[in-house]
């Protein structure tokens, strides 16, 4: 089995545009949706849901009002600055250490489960898909991205299929890790903007620092030409293949407003070029699964 | 004052309001919350300089005081320590740094050690009106929020703050968004746009901060967030239709405002709408 993460440090490159398009492209593969805290895929894949999981994230403390002595003692202890003056929890600040709890002198914090999210395993006109919601404010982003992953590696074996699509968070957080640690390949969609470059070398290094190979995909790359240069020789001297170079088009959005792909939708340029893009991706995909060495470990994150 | 800039999808110009509307007024401090990918100096001339690091403290075990009893590893909540038998070991990229483990010690083995995940940076050059802040969190560092933290105690409540947050809605947009007096979500009008503004409107309502929305490249895509802020009661602030001039600007990493200065005046404008808000919250 061969894992693929589309990353692209910056949000609106076109990520899941293409991971969804390559969706459609790919004949035996499932589609992991592990951009969890702004999920998009499932607008244009429909999935239909065969199974949800209910995702527990981390505890939240709780305090019974009618043993609290309001001594303090908590909240000199909590870190995180989660509990008020008049001793009540910040739910959304509180990071479910447990630390109140244990100080307590009148045992009146209790840590309670909190659901932070669920977890689908789902079909789509593409083949099966795993994705998620995370609730509003969650800190366990980086452990959900992990049970999507576990998910998709459930799904790829019950249906026998050869490669697992992740479309990755913006960022370079736990989030972020948890969708890129033990895949074969990352390809990282930018755009010739500033922003892009600068999000683009971040991502480049953490993707380095988890020693993950990359590809780089120059999304809107005649929106500035100088700057796709930039991007290119950036690219070159970090010895990093630049596997596609897609132009500025109103495809994408047309596509999107019908929930279709955007080979779906169309056979244009954009659309060859991104078929050409999947063929390579799918080469180097081979190559870098080719040089791994073990299993597939998938690895536990904060 | 302060007013957070957010969005639930990423590259929906959230920066781009930022800088621009700090850009637009008096006597400003502007931080970049996006402590995993901060954007906002690139539309700066100015160089920056440390200002802290920002520490977690993890701990460190003493080997001859520790008896493997396991109860660090029992209390953890997030696996950073493990106890085998004859070995301990910590996993200092999963600490949070709460300090459970040195509590609850039987043996006292355990001291604490700062690590930086990251550092806070500032200015160095004089830049007129501005005052610019931002964080930024060390390459393979999962946990953005203490960056956050910490970053946001260098706001100076006499001034106005304009906060740059990270896209999405999980814990990094609290810690950034979570005691503002006003939260600015900039959208498009696409059905990504669309989908993840839903997201973070519950964000901030539930988080009960007052809001408006700013529609960018409004006019591709369809109305359906302009319709659906109508029917929801949600104030539009202001909408940036899809200008190639805005666009190639931003690519070279150019306030568009400094080119286009009849835009300050709007920009302006919508800040005194959002004051009077936050000056009417403040009655009731
Ligand atoms: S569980 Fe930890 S973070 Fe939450 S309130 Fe208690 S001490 Fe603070
Ligand atoms: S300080 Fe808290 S998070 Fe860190 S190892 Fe100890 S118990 Fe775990």
């Amino acid at each position: 089995m061969k894992q693929l993460t589309v990353i692209s440090g910056k949000g609106g490159t076109g990520k899941t545009t293409i991971t969804a398009a390559f969706a459609s492209l790919a004949e035996n593969a499932v589609i992991a949706d592990c951009d969890v805290d702004a999920a998009d895929m499932h607008l244009i894949l429909k999935p239909e849901i065969l199974d949800t999981f209910e995702f527990t994230g981390l505890k939240v403390a709780e305090i019974d009002q009618s043993l609290c002595i309001k001594c303090g003692i908590c909240r000199d202890a909590c870190r995180f600055d989660s509990i008020s003056s008049e001793i009540m929890i910040d739910p959304y600040e509180c990071e479910g250490c447990g630390v109140c709890e244990y100080v307590c002198p009148e045992g009146a914090i209790r840590m309670v489960e909190r659901k932070a999210g669920e977890a689908y395993s789902s079909t789509t006109r593409f083949g099966p898909m795993a994705h998620a919601r995370l609730g509003i404010g969650e800190e366990a982003s980086g452990k959900l991205v992990t049970l999507v992953r576990y998910n998709a590696k459930k799904l790829a074996e019950r249906y026998g299929k050869e490669i697992i699509i992740i479309d990755g968070p913006p960022g370079t957080g736990c989030s972020v890790i948890a969708s890129i640690t033990g895949v074969d390949m990352v390809l990282v969609v930018t755009e010739p903007t500033l922003s892009g470059i600068h999000d683009l070398e971040r991502v480049v290094e953490v993707a380095g620092y988890f020693k993950i190979p990359a590809v780089v995909c120059i999304n809107k790359y005649d929106i500035n030409e100088e700057n796709s240069q930039r991007i290119e020789s950036y690219c070159k001297d970090k010895g990093i293949e630049v596997v596609g170079k897609l132009p500025y088009d109103d495809i994408p959005t047309k596509a999107m407003m019908e929930e279709k792909t955007v080979t779906e939708y169309s056979d244009g340029e954009f659309s060859s070029g991104v078929k050409s893009l999947w063929e390579n991706v799918k080469d180097g995909l081979s190559e870098h699964a080719r040089k791994r060495v073990g299993d597939l470990p998938i690895v536990h994150n904060p | 004052m302060k007013i957070a800039i957010a969005s639930g999808k990423g590259g929906t110009g959230k920066t781009t309001v930022a800088v621009n509307l700090a850009l637009s007024l008096e006597d400003v401090q502007l931080f970049d919350c996006d402590v995993e990918e901060p954007n906002c100096h690139l539309f700066f001339g100015f160089d920056l300089e440390k200002v802290e690091n920002v520490n977690i403290a993890v701990p460190v075990v003493d080997k001859n005081k520790c008896d493997f009893c396991g109860k660090c590893s029992e209390f953890c909540q997030y696996n950073a320590i493990a106890v085998l038998p004859k070995k301990i070991m910590v996993f200092p990229a999963l600490c949070h740094g709460c300090g459970g483990c040195t509590l609850v010690c039987p043996q006292g083995a355990i001291s604490e050690e700062n690590r930086c995940i990251g550092i806070i940076e500032k200015n160095k050059e004089d830049a007129g009106n501005l005052v610019f802040y931002r964080g930024l969190l060390n390459i393979g560092e999962p946990m953005a929020s203490p960056v956050i933290h910490a970053l946001q105690k260098h706001i100076d409540i006499k001034k106005t703050a304009i906060i740059d947050a990270p896209p999405g809605t999980a814990c990094p947009v609290i810690a950034s968004i979570g005691d503002m007096d006003y939260c600015i979500l900039v959208t498009e009008s696409t059905p990504f746009g669309f989908h993840d503004l839903k997201l973070a409107v519950d964000v901030v309502r539930n988080l009960r901060i007052p809001f408006g929305v700013i529609i960018n490249r409004s006019d591709i895509g369809d109305k359906k967030v302009e319709q659906y802020c109508i029917e929801e009661g949600i104030p539009v602030l202001m909408k940036i239709a899809n200008d190639r001039n805005i666009a190639r600007l931003y690519s070279e990493g150019i306030p568009f405002v400094s080119k286009m200065p009849e835009w300050k005046e709007i920009f302006v404008q919508m800040f005194e709408m959002i004051r009077s808000v936050i000056n009417e919250e403040v009655k009731v």
